[in-house]
């Protein structure tokens, strides 16, 4: 059972600063997502949490008491890294067994946590192997086996899903989410793709350039963006941010609308364009339609089944209900 | 190498190396085995025919002949255990981030760069000469009485130089095995609550592995077959007489070149069963 706080953390390499002083927290039992365009500094942060990072000011808080001078194994924290780091020269079974080796469990006690992980994981026929006869996904597998089975408070995920092919991907996310929910521990998760911020988190931390943009449900950043930063990253395809004149009518610097939020007709409608390139992708139909008013072309989405040949006109209706309005700083208007 | 037509190809253009390599090889060992069963002293009537097995009969019964081969397999073993766990500690040392990285880096490697001839002389003139040598002024500073390095301690003193000479390149090895080590293996292992001692024994030594196997077995090449550090200190005295070193004397000093030649037969004998040894204890670590 795990709560952590962090304030006014801050990190710089040298000069660099790379996290200006940020406040966050985390509950019990969350699913946490940091996302942020690469190099942002999410692995940084999490590194932070893990201790293999010391922070240059402020405080990191486990369950309320000060853990910013505690080495990074006695904070109860597991983490799975981006290319695994299994030990390659340990089968399957001593990488998993390797966190209790090294808390000195009794061999009795290090086989049946390990066997039960195993079969958690589905990596019961695997055990003997090495790292290195193993797919990505397996040895993925592997990495989470040797962070549950130290039964940590909570859990650590820089990229894990990266070096994965995209069915894998889809697969080890409903895996991890899975796991999330029978666990019911604590989880923070870092990625840079926010289709698995959007689908995994209970509550995502979108960073830029180390400063946290905001943070919220996945829908409270779908519905009600802060910037126009959060607005652009979070949702697939981007939305659409528009300025000028178009913009002025609605009282704003900036407006953003939906790709689905937009109605397209061949007939009427408040924007006239030109159809360009379209993206099929069978159940939707992702158009880009450039319009003499707006500087970047349109992404609208469209049923699967209507199509649209490249160079024909269209008319284009923003729904106004889910229109999004930004003053110049690009702060959000209510 | 995946076709018929690649594989031929592939030997037709290694062919010429091979030959050359061969030839190198061939020539020297035939003209060995012919001269080890001949009578042939170039000073004292040249050749005098054929004697069958009578000079590998003399040369094993000769009553240096095993002390030699202790001698060898003493200075070897001794040298290969001071370089590789050295060398692992100095690796290990230069790894850290350190001020004067590169100045350091290259001061270690340089005893490979000095020629074993100057080495020796080096090292018998300034450092074990009983009387001025530097081993000599320290011991005399402490009150104690010198060491008369060369003659009482003889074979401690050559593994001692040998061992200066090869720990340069054990170092460099395991220094650029260590930093192929990916430091995320690291931090896991530090995250799973292995202390410092931990991760050098279940983590950084098991990926040394391979580069320690390396070594040895190339120091050991080299190792069996050292003459200029004997010849320039201690001349083959005081119990420092190797294979090789005998070798020399049956053909130079005795000029019996047949007698030689038969021991260059037992060299290659000897130089054979270490391999054969090394490969069984450490060989596995080159698989995989
Ligand atoms: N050890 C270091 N020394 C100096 N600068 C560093 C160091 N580690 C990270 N940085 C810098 O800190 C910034 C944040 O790095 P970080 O690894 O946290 O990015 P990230 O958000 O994880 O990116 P990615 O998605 O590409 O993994 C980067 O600009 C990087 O250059
Ligand atoms: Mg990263």
């Amino acid at each position: 059972m795990k709560q952590i706080q962090l304030r006014q953390v801050s990190k710089s390499f040298g000069d660099v600063e790379v996290i200006p002083p940020l406040d966050l927290e985390i509950e019990d039992g969350e699913f946490v997502v940091f996302v942020g365009p690469s190099g942002c500094g999410k692995s940084t942060l999490l590194r932070l949490i893990a201790g293999l990072e010391d922070v240059t000011s402020g405080q990191v808080l486990i369950d309320g008491a000060d853990a910013t001078a505690i080495p990074p194994a006695r904070r109860g924290l597991a983490m799975v890294f981006q290319s695994y780091a299994l030990y390659p020269h340990m089968s399957v079974r001593r990488n998993i067994a390797f966190p209790l080796r090294m808390a000195g469990l009794d061999r009795a006690e290090q086989e049946r946590r390990v066997d039960e992980a195993a079969k958690v994981l589905n990596l019961t026929e695997y055990l003997d192997r090495r790292p290195g006869q193993l797919s990505g996904g397996q040895r993925q597998r592997v990495a989470i086996g040797r962070a549950i089975v130290r039964e940590p408070t909570a859990f650590l995920f820089d990229e894990p899903l990266s070096n994965l092919d995209a069915a894998l991907r889809v697969g080890m996310r409903l895996e991890i989410s899975e796991l999330h929910k029978r666990l019911s521990t604590t989880m923070i998760y870092v990625t840079h793709d926010q289709v698995e911020a959007m689908t995994m988190a209970d509550k995502i931390v979108v960073l830029q350039h180390g400063v946290i943009e905001q943070v919220g449900s996945p829908m409270e950043l779908y519905r009600a963006p802060r910037n126009t930063f959060v607005a652009g990253f979070i949702g697939s395809p981007r939305m659409n941010l528009l300025e000028g004149a178009e913009a002025a009518r609605h009282k704003a610097h900036t407006i953003g609308i939906r790709p689905e939020h937009i109605a397209i007709s061949t007939r009427k409608g408040d924007w006239q364009g030109v159809v360009g390139v379209s993206e099929h992708l069978g159940s939707d139909t992702f158009f880009h339609i450039n319009c003499p008013d707006f500087a970047a072309p349109l992404t609208v989405r469209a049923d699967g089944e209507l199509d649209l040949s490249y160079g024909s006109t269209v008319f284009l209706t923003p729904d106004l209900l889910h229109l999004h309005r930004f003053d110049d700083n690009g702060l959000r208007l209510t | 190498m995946a076709t018929q037509h690649s594989q031929s190809v592939a030997r037709m253009m290694m062919a010429p190396a091979v030959i050359l390599l061969l030839g190198w090889m061939l020539v020297p060992l035939t003209m060995t085995l012919f001269f080890s069963f001949k009578k042939y002293l170039p000073l004292r009537g040249g050749d005098l025919g054929w004697v069958g097995f009578e000079n590998y009969v003399r040369f094993v019964s000769s009553s240096s002949f095993w002390p030699a081969v202790a001698t060898t397999l003493i200075i070897v073993g001794g040298v290969l255990a001071i370089t590789v766990l050295l060398g692992i500690a100095l690796a290990l040392l230069l790894d850290q981030p350190m001020w004067g990285q590169g100045v350091v880096r290259i001061l270690v490697i340089a005893p490979f760069f000095v020629m074993p001839t100057v080495s020796g002389l080096v090292w018998k003139n300034m450092f074990m000469d009983p009387v001025n040598g530097f081993f000599a002024h320290l011991w005399r500073f402490f009150g104690a009485e010198p060491i008369q390095w060369l003659s009482q301690a003889s074979m401690p003193s050559l593994v001692m130089i040998v061992s200066w000479q090869w720990l340069p390149f054990a170092t460099l090895i395991l220094l650029t095995a260590i930093q192929s080590l990916d430091t995320e293996q690291l931090e896991a292992a530090e995250m799973d609550g292995a202390r410092p001692l931990g991760r050098f024994w279940f983590i950084i030594l098991p990926h040394l592995a391979r580069a320690i196997t390396v070594v040895i077995l190339i120091q050991t090449i080299f190792l069996l077959s050292i003459f200029a550090e004997i010849f320039v200190t201690t001349a083959g005295a005081f119990g420092t007489k190797t294979l090789t070193y005998l070798i020399f004397q049956r053909v130079l000093e005795s000029q019996n070149v047949g007698l030689g030649s038969a021991g260059g037969v037992y060299a290659i004998i000897l130089a054979n069963i270490v391999a054969v040894f090394l490969l069984r204890v450490v060989g596995k670590n080159l698989d995989a």
